[in-house]
């Protein structure tokens, strides 16, 4: 049960590693993005896990009613962030590769490196 | 509430209300003046922070009136106040020099746009230094490497592309390592004010996780200071952006990593970790060493003027990293004053590079020879800026080493072997300025190359020459740098001041 239990935070760690092997092992700078995607998404995951309790639902205080479980809200919020952080990297990291693949003609790193160094 | 109470929040938010005016008024000429409005503002409101703060105290600056830990707060110490002088001072003087150099290298049309993300940059890397909350020190060193990246981009060879794509990278896989590492300290303890995480993170029981997010957050930001053998993305990235760019950047922005490094590490995990210390200086000792050698062996094989100056950085700053890992007053006031003196150093010498690239249009340093006859004021600004790096006296690299030699001996027979080494390092530092000097001073230009005999424009030169000089101050001069990195130390360990 004990290991059931923390099964995010295993999915957090594959996920993780996923991302890293992508970002290390491809050298086409599309598909080298997408694994730095799936290395942040692993965080998000990571955070969202943290604030999840048995039962918890929205901080909303109701009236009369009184023994309500809360998830911690402040992952959440903190996440959001990160996710805004996120998108903006992946925005701009796209908006270099399209002026790579105009200056260069490709985004092959192995060619653009091949060209640098005849240049 | 007087304007004087709110000079903590107006430091950062200058730089950020002053960003979008950049970006709107595209008047000719216009972003350059507001982006040097706001950062020499800056400027200003830090040196005032730092006048109050010598003595001690801690100001801290509670976000919307909301108190600690529920609100964010904004913490400024006398380590913060000159990381904050040091950062803001490097952003207007590569402004101010850049009037010319960035006109010439970035266009007209996208100048609102480049100068917006300057002062962005600037204000991630002022928020980094000032704030006293874990998550909003990612928050800021997000604002201020998305920024950077654009800066970057700006060069004028298609290059600066290819290196901003893996700063890029690097970049978010070290701040996504902090951050992840933040959540750690955030399960165990429940808080991400750095006050009280420090408070907190003490009584933690299980120190298992606690381990797992001092490697995450220490990994993390080795990558973004570029501490060997994570400096991969550096070399490339200074030589490619823009001129004015590499000023700013090689002057401030690793060091603002390695600053909140040593806050952290120091007032959240030396309280918590045993034998956290000796971890440290296992840690940052051997990288620190290697640093010294390859980034000055490295340097000595370099042909590019720009990327020799990037090794080199990638030495100094493994300098800061041996002051780091010596847990003594003395071996973090040698840290924090290198911190400061380098950034002056290399800031001067990057300008005079400027100064070379606009006449000679290459930085290449074989075609440099003559330099020293063309243009005399360029060169001299340029080995008096040598002499710092090699640490030579009346320098403020001297200074800087002098305090880590002193801490260094205090720490039995492997400081014996640091002073050793440091001492073999500036030799090293010698042989690169000295190939630089030969070149441009002893070796005649090459009969097909075009003449140059104009010395540098003096919108250029003045800047420069007003950076070198503040260098020669503050090493005659130590009282502020040296005063104000002794309490910075003092705070951090948790001494008596």
């Amino acid at each position: 049960m004990e290991v059931l239990g923390l099964y995010n935070y295993f999915v957090f760690a594959v996920l993780l590693m996923v991302g890293l092997y992508c970002i290390l092992a491809r050298t086409n700078i599309i598909k080298s993005l997408i694994g730095l995607t799936i290395f942040q998404a692993a965080v998000f995951l990571l955070y969202i896990s943290m604030d999840k309790i048995d039962g918890g639902t929205a901080p909303i205080i109701l009236e009369g009613v009184d023994d309500q479980i809360f998830a911690n809200p402040l992952p959440q919020v903190l996440i959001l962030t990160a996710i805004v952080v996120g998108i903006s990297t992946t925005a701009l990291a796209l908006a270099v590769t399209v002026r790579i693949k105009e200056a260069y003609g490709t985004i092959e790193e192995d060619k653009i490196q091949e060209m640098d160094r005849e240049t | 509430m007087t304007l004087y109470d709110q000079l903590p929040a107006l430091v950062v938010a200058v730089l950020l209300f002053t960003a979008p005016i950049a970006y709107m008024l595209r008047l000719h000429g216009f972003p350059w003046f507001v982006a040097t409005a706001g950062v020499v503002t800056s400027f200003a409101v830090a040196c005032s922070l730092a006048a109050t703060v010598i003595g001690g105290e801690t100001i801290i600056y509670e976000m919307g009136g909301w108190p600690a830990p529920y609100g964010i707060v904004l913490s400024i110490d006398a380590l913060s106040a000159l990381m904050a002088m040091l950062i803001t001072g490097a952003s207007s003087a590569a402004l101010i020099f850049g009037y010319k150099s960035l006109a010439d290298e970035v266009g007209e049309e996208i100048a609102p746009a480049f100068f917006a993300a300057w002062l962005l940059c600037t204000a991630g890397l002022v928020g980094m230094v000032v704030s006293g909350d874990a998550f909003n020190i990612f928050v800021f060193m997000e604002i201020s490497s998305l920024s950077t990246y654009v800066l970057i981009s700006a060069g004028p060879d298609r290059r600066a592309l290819i290196s901003t794509y893996r700063y890029i990278v690097m970049g978010t896989v070290g701040a996504t390592f902090y951050l992840i590492g933040v959540g750690f300290l955030y399960m165990v303890t429940g808080t991400l004010n750095t006050a009280d995480l420090a408070a907190r993170v003490g009584q933690v029981e299980d120190i298992r996780l606690v381990l797992v997010a001092a490697g995450f957050v220490s990994v993390g930001l080795a990558v973004k200071a570029a501490i060997f053998p994570l400096h991969s993305w550096m070399p490339n990235a200074y030589t490619f952006a823009p001129n004015a760019v590499t000023v700013f950047i090689a002057a401030a922005s690793t060091k603002v990593s390695l600053y909140v490094l040593m806050r952290v590490d120091y007032a959240i995990f030396q309280n918590s970790i045993a034998n956290h210390d000796v971890q440290l200086t296992f840690f940052l000792v051997p990288l620190g060493v290697l640093a010294l050698f390859s980034g000055s062996m490295l340097a000595i094989y370099e042909k590019n003027l720009k990327r020799l100056l990037a090794y080199s950085s990638v030495a100094q700053i493994g300098y800061i990293a041996l002051g780091i890992s010596m847990t003594s007053v003395a071996g973090l006031t040698g840290a924090i004053v290198h911190m400061f003196n380098h950034g002056l150093i290399k800031g001067g010498m990057f300008m005079a590079v400027a100064c070379l690239a606009i006449r000679y249009r290459t930085v290449n340093v074989a075609n440099l020879a003559g330099a020293g006859r063309a243009m005399p004021w360029t060169m001299a600004a340029f080995v008096i800026g040598g002499l710092g790096l090699i640490g030579v006296p009346l320098t403020p690299g001297f200074i800087s080493k002098w305090y880590l030699v002193l801490a260094a001996l205090n720490e039995g027979w492997l400081g014996a072997l640091l002073v050793a080494i440091i001492l073999f390092s500036s030799l090293l530092a010698v042989i690169y300025v000295w190939k630089v000097i030969e070149v441009a001073y002893f070796r005649e230009p090459r009969s097909n190359a075009v003449p140059v005999t104009e010395e540098a424009p003096l919108v250029m030169l003045i800047p420069t020459w007003i950076v070198v000089l503040a260098g020669v101050w503050i090493a005659l001069d130590t009282g502020m740098t040296v005063g104000l990195a002794s309490v910075g130390a003092k705070i951090l360990l948790g001494a008596a001041l």
